[in-house]
């Protein structure tokens, strides 16, 4: 039996970890590669990492935290930020990191995704989407770490990913993410019934509970989770740590 | 000391850098000469069979690597495409394998759309036929996969793991001194060290 996925997904801003409430008011929580060793000891499945502002500040991906984390590591690792052009994501995969993810060039250059797909296959390509809730109940696309609105609906913007060459979906429920309210459960089944890639759902995980609710009411194939991992509880300080895996293991049968 | 070829094609960093983490030395080359003296060979490679076989075939790595496997006898692992490579074909191209192990790799195809692919995430396996790479795995050994095409052995005795995924197929074979698995050891925890480990010491 092919077990979920359950992936850290950790936040870079500078060269330090943060950790963002609706992508807003990042917090410190410590070194990425300090953090990533422990996530190795503990044995993660897969491990997340994305640079929010690389983008916005026209930053390239820090290839020397991404070296130094392939070392470290020995699970799949995902890198996402600043990546718009086929040299330096062919750099990263260079380095040992084997996903790259994508978000705001799929806008501005959405042939990158299918040219790195060719090259380097569709299983190496995650495309990120953020999605926001607004005042009206209705999703709404967001790209540039959320800053910037996209005039696509999220399904069809999906599925469009797919067509492109994308072998996975990282889906961010913006008004969900830091609040440990849970997961979006509407929109991850929104959207994983609408593709035939697996589909990662991030935003809100508070506990295992939520972690199995999104699993076997969202359908999500693979689990994401922020704050869950790095703070000891809601409202309390940094604690590197992650759920217990045979509760984890229980709860996912 | 492992011999990591290089012939354009795979994830060569990951393999290396777990080497050096359990004490072992390893070198990534695609030098002929290198590859001739090579006690012991790891075959990697992600990406599609036909365009893996014309770089192997075009290379000059071919030869060689016929001489170290089938006249030397220098133990060989394939991991991932690499292990694909070494049977006779694929489904998913039409160019001929190296036909080190008589097996050949078949596409999944699921009519439930729960069933994604590629198969990619961790799964457990089961040993076959006992192997000195698979020796000492621990209960409930697991694995990373990231694949949409299997192998499937002729003889049941070349299958010394195998894994469920919608059906039952080989995640690790054997024929005397070629070994394949494939999941990613190079991905996989402790899990890896110990297959690696085991390949070190054959």
């Amino acid at each position: 039996m092919l077990q979920t996925r359950v992936i850290p997904c950790l936040l870079l801003k500078g060269d330090t970890l943060v950790k963002t409430v609706n992508f807003k008011k990042p917090a410190y929580i410590g070194d990425p590669v300090n953090t990533a060793r422990i996530f190795n000891e503990l044995e993660v499945d897969e491990l997340a990492l994305l640079d929010i502002s690389a983008t916005n500040n026209n930053n390239k991906p820090d290839f020397k935290i991404l070296a130094e984390l392939a070392n470290e590591c020995f699970m799949p690792l995902a890198y996402g930020g600043g990546i718009n052009n086929f040299e330096d994501a062919k750099k990263i995969f260079k380095i040992g990191i084997e996903k790259i993810i994508v978000n705001s060039v799929a806008f501005t250059n959405p042939n990158l995704i299918t040219q790195l797909a060719e090259h380097f296959g569709n299983q190496a390509i995650v495309a990120s989407i953020d999605v926001k809730k607004n005042m009206f109940g209705k999703y709404q696309v967001y790209s540039n770490s959320g800053t910037k609105k996209q005039k696509v609906d999220p399904v069809a913007w999906a599925q469009e990913l797919e067509q492109l060459g994308a072998g996975e979906i990282l889906l961010t429920a913006i008004h969900q993410e830091g609040t440990w309210k849970g997961f979006d459960i509407e929109l991850t089944k929104k959207i994983a019934n609408a593709v035939n890639i697996p589909v990662i759902a991030n935003g809100g995980a508070s506990s295992i509970n939520d972690i199995e609710n999104i699993v076997k009411e969202g359908d999500a194939s693979a689990v994401s989770l922020g704050s869950m991992v790095v703070y000891q509880n809601k409202g309390m300080g940094v604690l590197v740590n992650f759920p217990n895996q045979t509760n984890l293991r229980k709860a996912l049968k | 000391m492992i011999t990591i070829v290089d012939y354009g094609m795979g994830n060569l960093g990951s393999v290396f850098n777990m080497f050096k983490k359990i004490g072992v030395v390893s070198k990534i080359t695609s030098d002929l000469e290198e590859i001739k003296f090579a006690k012991k060979l790891l075959l990697p490679g992600v990406g599609s069979f036909d365009k893996a076989m014309q770089k192997i075939n075009t290379s000059g790595i071919r030869e060689v690597l016929d001489q170290k496997v089938l006249i030397e006898e220098v133990p060989i692992l394939g991991i991932c495409l690499g292990m694909q490579l070494l049977t006779n074909s694929s489904e998913e191209g039409t160019e001929k394998g190296l036909g080190y192990i008589n097996a050949s790799a078949k596409k999944f195809i699921f009519q439930d759309k729960k069933m994604k692919v590629p198969h990619m995430g961790w799964n457990l396996v089961e040993k076959s036929t006992s192997s000195l790479l698979t020796t000492n795995f621990e209960e409930e050994s697991r694995f990373y996969f990231v694949h949409s095409y299997y192998v499937e052995v002729v003889n049941q005795a070349n299958s010394i793991l195998k894994t469920n995924y919608g059906l039952e197929f080989d995640s690790a074979i054997q024929h005397k001194n070629v070994y394949g698995a494939q999941f990613h050891p190079e991905k996989s925890h402790k899990f890896g060290m110990k297959l690696f480990e085991n390949f070190s010491k054959i």
